[in-house]
């Protein structure tokens, strides 16, 4: 209980230091990002409209103390002011439709990944100079070192636009409705395929090498032998007994890993203009809507934080000494 | 023996004190085995010679690719021909040219990163790990704070308030970027500490400068080395990020910029792949010489690994050269 707390406790401080970050990126940078949108509106924008862009923005004169406050509190209430972009819709609209995408994307690539991998290195260090360890990881390297996006380019590249395999865009069909049926689900799933495959690909690598050389370890401990002399099968010396105990560090990265997916999720949606958070940042970002973007970046982060807290709750249930820790 | 002779050196000390003279190790050995390891193992040597070759390409680009990388050429989107190896991309620009001068940027950004990165990793990791207690508790709190606060959002966030320059990039890539190799020096700083020859040092009075610098950095080598090979790698894939995302300066001509302009000029809706394939391919090479550059350092200083190696040897009937640990074979399964 202390160690959840006390995680807790850190992850809070984070929320609040991103916060803060968000906060002062834009007033501590020189140049601000009213003229920046009134530079790029060409004239459309009279100058005496500069002022009122200051304030939609939370830019006034006031001291820095007092915006920070007034900015702590409207945040507090879920209120993230208003989407250029998208106006008038009310910014925490816009993120809640591409959260649930962000989430389905990145949390099948994450589970695929996970899983995959792990089977991978577990079977590898057990046949260890066998084929799947001798062709695999190596491999797996060699993928894993091309950038996320240029993979994602070369899948839509080939596999949709040369051979029509897939879809091209977005993340159902434009012609079918969003009622949920099972139309719906299949045009879901199929536009599902490339990206995240794209993503479990290059995020394998790491599970298996992390997985075998955990296992390698754990196979030269006494309590394998052991069993191995109680005459258990392979199987269950291999997964409940070598692979169980092998598996702590994994899940601990579990939590690294899914701030990197939704790092690294942002080219792969944009180059499959797949509408999750990652693709609405960089429009936000393109199309100087800055409430929107300075939400997108605390929503983004606000689900690594709340990801990771997770993951340290079952940290405690897989591995006791950390509870009395 | 004679009597009079001292079959050692010794040395009076400032009080009076006769000890034995330290004796000196020959120049070349110990500390730095692993870099002549290095040159040894063949992941290494593999990655080395890559990541070489792309160092060579942007020094010698003028050479390689002569003229003007953003001056119009041709017609838009020619395929490869004699003329133009890589074709032209949608603006009618030489693509062969572009993808060697745009090493130039992309590596000046990885190289000038990975430094700065390692530099900062190694002040605050080191001081962590030197002074422990509050300071390490303060320090490592915004390690871990930066490690979790996720890095390509916040980039994303920063470029668009900056006005992106080369240096502009490489300060906000080493801002989101040295907490990682901080962590590493922590901990490895904290288990040197542990060491005799620190205490030795912290009792006969030695400044605590002078031990960080000149008694533990030394023996850190080959982990600030890979830390910095790691960083590298680290900035060259998120500076082609962001440039593919087109929030570097898009009109630099980087790696990360060809893609951005590749996609932008709707290179895969025409099918023109060479204005995308070349600068991505570069990036994974790259990408790639480092990640094996640094599994070689691993396999050379992590003795686990070392045992496996050899192990593997053994294996595979092959003679061992120089044996450093007892491989153990398992023949059950």
């Amino acid at each position: 209980m202390r160690f959840i707390l006390r995680r807790l406790g850190f992850y809070i401080i984070a929320a609040w230091a991103s916060l803060t970050i968000n906060f002062f990126l834009p007033r501590l940078i020189p140049g601000d990002p009213a003229s920046t949108i009134f530079a790029s509106s060409r004239g459309q924008l009279r100058p005496e409209q500069l002022d009122q862009m200051r304030a939609a923005l939370g830019l006034s004169k006031e001291p820095l103390l007092n915006q920070y406050f007034t900015y702590l509190s409207h945040v507090l209430r879920g209120d993230f002011g208003t989407s250029f972009s998208a106006f008038p819709a009310p910014v925490t609209a816009v993120i809640g439709n591409g959260f649930v995408w962000t989430l389905l994307l990145g949390g099948t690539a994450l589970i695929i990944s996970f899983i995959l991998g792990n089977v991978i290195g577990i079977i590898g260090s057990w046949k260890r100079g066998g084929l799947i360890d001798n062709t695999l990881p190596p491999l797996l390297i060699f993928i894993g070192a091309f950038p996320p996006f240029f993979l994602a380019l070369l899948a839509l590249y080939f596999l949709a636009y040369q051979f029509n395999w897939f879809p091209h865009l977005h993340a159902y069909s434009d012609t079918i409705g969003t009622d949920f049926n099972l139309n719906f689900v299949g045009s879901v799933i199929n536009h599902l395929i490339l990206p995240a495959t794209t993503i479990v690909l290059v995020t394998m690598g790491g599970w298996v090498l992390g997985m075998r050389n955990t296992m390698v370890g754990v196979l030269a401990e006494d309590y394998v032998t052991m069993a191995e002399a109680k005459g258990l099968t392979q199987r269950q010396i291999m997964f409940n007994y070598a692979a169980r105990n092998a598996l702590l560090p994994s899940i601990t990265a579990f939590g690294i890993a899914l701030g990197f997916v939704l790092s690294g999720q942002i080219l792969v949606e944009l180059i499959f203009s797949y509408p999750g958070l990652g693709y609405l940042l960089i429009k936000s970002v393109t199309s100087l809507d800055y409430p929107l973007m300075q939400a997108l970046f605390l929503m983004i982060t606000f689900a690594v934080l709340g990801a990771n807290f997770i993951v340290d709750i079952l940290y405690t249930r897989f591995d006791p000494r950390v509870r009395t820790g | 023996m004679r009597t009079g002779q001292i079959p050692i050196d010794v040395e009076v000390t400032a009080v009076g004190q006769v000890v034995p003279a330290p004796v000196v190790a020959p120049s070349g050995t110990g500390r730095l085995t692993w870099l002549r390891n290095l040159t040894r193992n063949r992941k290494a040597l593999l990655g080395f010679c890559i990541v070489i070759f792309f160092v060579l390409v942007a020094i010698f680009a003028p050479l390689i690719a002569p003229g003007d990388p953003t001056s119009y050429v041709s017609r838009p989107n020619l395929a490869p021909s004699a003329q133009y190896i890589f074709g032209t991309e949608g603006q009618g620009k030489d693509v062969f040219r572009q993808t060697v001068w745009g090493a130039r940027i992309s590596l000046t950004i990885g190289f000038a990163t990975g430094a700065l990165t390692t530099f900062i990793g190694l002040l605050i990791g080191l001081s962590a790990g030197y002074f422990r207690g509050k300071i390490d508790d303060l320090l490592s709190l915004i390690m871990n704070l930066f490690l979790v606060i996720p890095g390509l959002p916040l980039l994303v966030v920063i470029s668009a308030y900056l006005r992106p320059s080369l240096w502009t990039i490489v300060l906000a890539l080493a801002f989101t970027g040295w907490a990682w190799p901080a962590r590493i020096m922590r901990s490895q700083m904290l288990s040197l500490r542990e060491k005799d020859f620190v205490s030795a040092s912290i009792v006969s009075g030695e400044s605590n400068a002078r031990i960080i610098f000149l008694g533990i950095l030394p023996n850190m080598a080959s982990i600030i080395v890979g830390s910095m090979i790691g960083s590298v790698n680290y900035a060259i894939g998120t500076e082609a990020a962001l440039g593919a995302l087109g929030l570097t300066n898009v009109s630099d001509v980087s790696w990360g910029t060809n893609l951005y302009w590749a996609q932008n000029n709707a290179g895969l809706f025409v099918g023109a792949w060479w204005t995308f394939i070349p600068s991505g391919l570069c990036i994974a090479f790259v990408a790639f010489g480092l990640s094996l550059l640094n599994y070689g350092m691993d396999e050379i200083t992590n003795p686990r690994l070392r045992a496996e190696r050899d192990l593997n040897d053994v294996l595979k009937d092959r003679t061992l050269r120089n044996i450093r640990a007892t491989p153990v074979v398992r023949r059950s399964h």
